[in-house]
């Protein structure tokens, strides 16, 4: 490439909303961390307003920042350069959700492989065993803990079962959804992205049915209920929250939809939410593997 | 083109961003160099922070007894010494140094995301704002090492654990989306011409840092959830009690920890590797083993974790597997310390402030690497363990590693950017007091570790009184002597001899090829293939 050919880099002006979104970030940490720690002394304060103004702050500053991204994107500032480099932002910042779940995935692995078993007295831990929970019988799901915590575990038929398949044709249709953008057939765009909405919705759903289920006196599987159900919500939870953060992406990319937005050459948050969706969906396959199945 | 019209500060109609003046300027800031200054010294006010925690220590520690804090404090100040060297002081410099040098080393206008960088610093400030400030809350601050393990940081906690957890949670937050700004610039913004191998040698580095970053920080942000979890809601993932286990804990901080040691000597071997050729005016021996070599103690750092914790008991497989995967590590960090001295031998070698910083780290971080060698073989290490001698290897791989790397480089690049040389006899005087405080601050720590001394104690037996008495003076001289460093500084931004574009004469890269100062905006376009070629770190 010449320096001719060379399409020139948009550097963006001046940006308040950086220093709002670092402003917000600090309501939300500091107000949890007052929050979390009032409920550990059993006080109240203000803690709990600072992190819901610190959410509401974080929220009007994506608006803002996006709608600056977008008005630039539409005025044609960006260079084909500029998308990859939202492209690989978005691939690695993917990545990096990859990671966060793999800590829970291997600590779960640990859990199961190495620390129940060796606390009824694998390998060379018999005397683990004998001396301190001599009672303590070794088994996935830990239903009774050392310390004699009882619980039930979460079968994968019925809603989990639902909610994968859910899942898992959700990807499909965001496929098709995409597939439509490329081939600029609207209908199709919006019926398909709506569908997949709605099947995520509907995940979202089964999901605080299960959590209800899991709650109730019947099953008694409680997040403090030893390490399966410590695992078990944490796992899921933090799957749910991704969910939550994927179908709000799809809904603002679907209101993009109908005011016009997108081309079939030029569509990266598009992109981008459909890659998180897929991302949310390979996470839920290895959960219901891991934490319902085995 | 030529390179003067480069040079020029070139305003086309592509750049929206025009310098404003005041505080806007730096709260609003797009510009690389600028978010580069912020970052620079937002670290070096960390630096002086975190070193006079580190001056109350060595106050403590001057002589046996206990004197001036209460050993509950006395762990508050150890614990918050280490996380603000850590995550304070070394990582944002070396972030800085990557926003200043990485667009203008790759002919790039600008980082990728130049809204998003903004972000990524100003998280820091309000980040550390937290940690500091629960110096002044009820529970204290933490108390836990910087470890912070479980239980520890769960069951025995003073109080302060959810306030940690947050502020690591929006460092980690900042570090991942300044890793991945970094990964970004590289992939996408290198000028036409320049090939993944034609890259210097320093943003190599800083390349395979970004990767480590964006791998563990996640990992970190993940343990101390469940550590939030299991102190505040009662989860027990390091509770045996209800089926978990303190030792997860250990692996998994340390599945972080470790990558994180790279993610703090990696970028300073790119700096040694820029600064030494230029000042041996010869091209760097073995560019492209450099660049296997620092891949390779990447790849490694994933799978020597538990070389941290052998004395918990871990089955003899595992205890011999890190050993030896541990040792490993020596090769490819062989090869780089081999080609620096490859790279001097029969060079033309000048002796400027950067340059003795440059060689004093080679020496040094190469007996901060032997002494990691010794830790590394798990029956030696169970007698050194939880010693000084620990306290002696990272110091000198932190300090007379990563540290004086960031030395080195500022001295190298402060002329690119204040437009101004910095006051030789100053420096002089700076790199001698450090040179000789910092040794006798941190060597005699290997006596007192392998004679038994326990790290992170307030107090400690008589037989180890002159050893803690020279170090402490040493720990004061050191200490003092940085402040000669802010010294030169502010000089040399406030005036000093002109600094023409290319100060060094063995100096190569494309930052050269602009003024000094250099302009707002360079590399609007492209540098022409000419200068690419001449910044070609390769040996002809």
């Amino acid at each position: 490439m010449t320096n001719k050919e060379y399409e020139s880099y948009y550097v963006p002006s001046q940006s308040h909303w950086p220093i709002v979104g670092a402003a917000a970030l600090f309501m939300i940490a500091f107000g949890a961390a007052t929050y979390v720690s009032d409920l550990a002394s059993e006080t109240s304060g203000y803690g709990g307003y600072l992190l819901l103004a610190g959410i509401a702050l974080v929220v009007y500053m994506l608006v803002g920042w996006f709608s600056d991204v977008i008005s630039e994107s539409l005025t044609g500032k960006y260079s084909h350069q500029m998308d990859n480099s939202f492209r690989q932002g978005m691939s690695w910042f993917i990545f990096s959700e990859v990671m966060f779940f793999a800590a829970f995935f291997g600590a779960l692995l640990y859990l199961r492989v190495f620390s129940v078993p060796w606390l009824g007295g694998a390998g060379n831990n018999v005397s683990t065993g004998a001396v301190l929970w001599p009672d303590f019988v070794a088994q996935w799901p830990l239903l009774k803990t050392p310390d004699g915590t009882t619980t039930t575990a979460m079968g994968w038929y019925g809603l989990p079962l639902i909610n994968t398949v859910l899942l898992l044709t959700s990807s499909i249709t965001a496929h098709f959804a995409h597939s439509a953008l490329i081939k600029n057939n609207r209908g199709p765009l919006k019926a398909w992205l709506g569908l997949t909405i709605v099947l995520g919705l509907t995940f979202m759903f089964f999901q605080v049915q299960e959590y209800a289920h899991g709650y109730s006196e019947e099953m008694r599987l409680f997040l403090d209920s030893g390490v399966y159900g410590n695992t078990f919500y944490l796992l899921t939870g933090f799957h749910g929250m991704h969910v939550t953060l994927g179908c709000i992406m799809l809904i603002v990319m679907w209101f993009r939809v109908l005011k016009g937005h997108f081309t079939p050459e030029n569509h990266f948050a598009f992109q981008a939410a459909s890659w998180y969706w897929h991302f949310v969906d390979v996470v839920w396959v290895m959960l219901f593997v891991f934490v319902y199945i085995l | 083109m030529t390179t003067d019209v480069i040079a020029q500060d070139s305003h086309d109609e592509h750049h929206d961003d025009h310098k404003m003046t005041g505080i806007k300027r730096w709260l609003y800031t797009t510009n690389h160099k600028d978010i580069g200054t912020l970052y620079l010294w937002f670290a070096f006010i960390m630096f002086l922070t975190g070193g006079a925690l580190a001056m109350v220590i060595r106050a403590e520690l001057f002589q046996p007894g206990l004197q001036i804090v209460e050993p509950d404090f006395f762990n508050q100040l150890t614990t918050v010494h280490g996380l603000v060297m850590v995550f304070g002081a070394i990582m944002p410099a070396f972030t800085g140094f990557a926003n200043w040098m990485l667009p203008m080393m790759l002919g790039a206008p600008d980082m990728a995301l130049p809204r998003m960088n903004n972000w990524s610093f100003w998280i820091l400030p309000f980040a550390f704002a937290i940690l500091l400030g629960s110096f002044f809350m009820e529970s204290g601050a933490p108390n836990f090492g910087w470890t912070f393990y479980a239980p520890l940081s769960t069951t025995y906690s003073n109080g302060s654990t959810a306030f940690f957890v947050f502020a690591v949670h929006i460092m980690g937050i900042s570090s991942i989306m300044g890793a991945i700004n970094i990964v970004v610039t590289i992939m996408n913004m290198r000028a036409p011409g320049m090939t993944y191998m034609k890259m210097p040698l320093f943003v190599w580095t800083f390349f395979i840092t970004a990767y480590l970053l964006i791998a563990v920080m996640p990992v970190l942000a993940g343990v101390v959830t469940m550590l939030l979890t299991d102190t505040y809601f009662g989860t027990s993932f390091f509770d045996a009690a209800g089926g978990g286990d303190p030792v997860m804990f250990q692996h998994i901080f340390w599945f972080f920890g470790h990558p994180e040691v790279y993610i703090m000597i990696l970028p300073a071997f790119g700096i040694i590797s820029t600064t030494i050729p230029a000042f041996s005016r010869k091209r760097l021996f073995g560019y492209s083993s450099m660049v296997y070599a620092t891949s390779s103690i990447a790849l490694l750092s994933f799978i020597v974790w538990a070389h941290h914790m052998f004395t918990t008991g871990m089955p003899l497989f595992g205890e011999l597997f890190f050993m030896y995967c541990t040792m490993l590590i020596a090769v490819p960090t062989g090869v780089k310390v081999f080609n620096w001295v490859a790279t001097m031998w029969r060079g033309s070698l000048t002796f400027e402030t950067p340059m003795l910083f440059s060689i004093a780290f080679v020496i040094l971080f190469t007996i901060g690497g032997f002494s990691g060698l010794m830790l590394a073989m798990t029956p030696v290490d169970f007698q050194y363990h939880d010693t000084y001698f620990v306290v002696a290897h990272f110091h000198y791989v932190l300090v007379t590693g990563s540290l004086f790397s960031l030395y080195a480089g500022a001295y190298f690049w402060l002329p690119k950017w204040t437009g101004h040389m910095y006051n030789d006899t100053l420096s002089k005087w700076h790199f001698w007091c450090s040179l000789v405080s910092v040794n006798l601050l941190f060597f005699p720590m290997h006596f007192l570790g392998l004679a038994g001394m326990p790290r992170r104690i307030p107090d400690y037996a008589l037989q180890f009184a002159d050893f803690n008495k020279w170090i402490s003076i040493g720990g004061f001289a050191f200490g003092l002597s940085q402040l000669i460093f802010l010294a030169v500084v502010i000089k040399c931004i406030r005036g000093g001899e002109k600094a023409p574009a290319k100060p060094w004469d063995g100096a190569i890269g494309l930052e050269w090829t602009v003024a000094s100062p250099a302009p707002y905006h360079t590399f609007s376009t492209p540098p022409p293939q000419q200068d690419i070629d001449n910044a070609d770190q390769h040996e002809h």
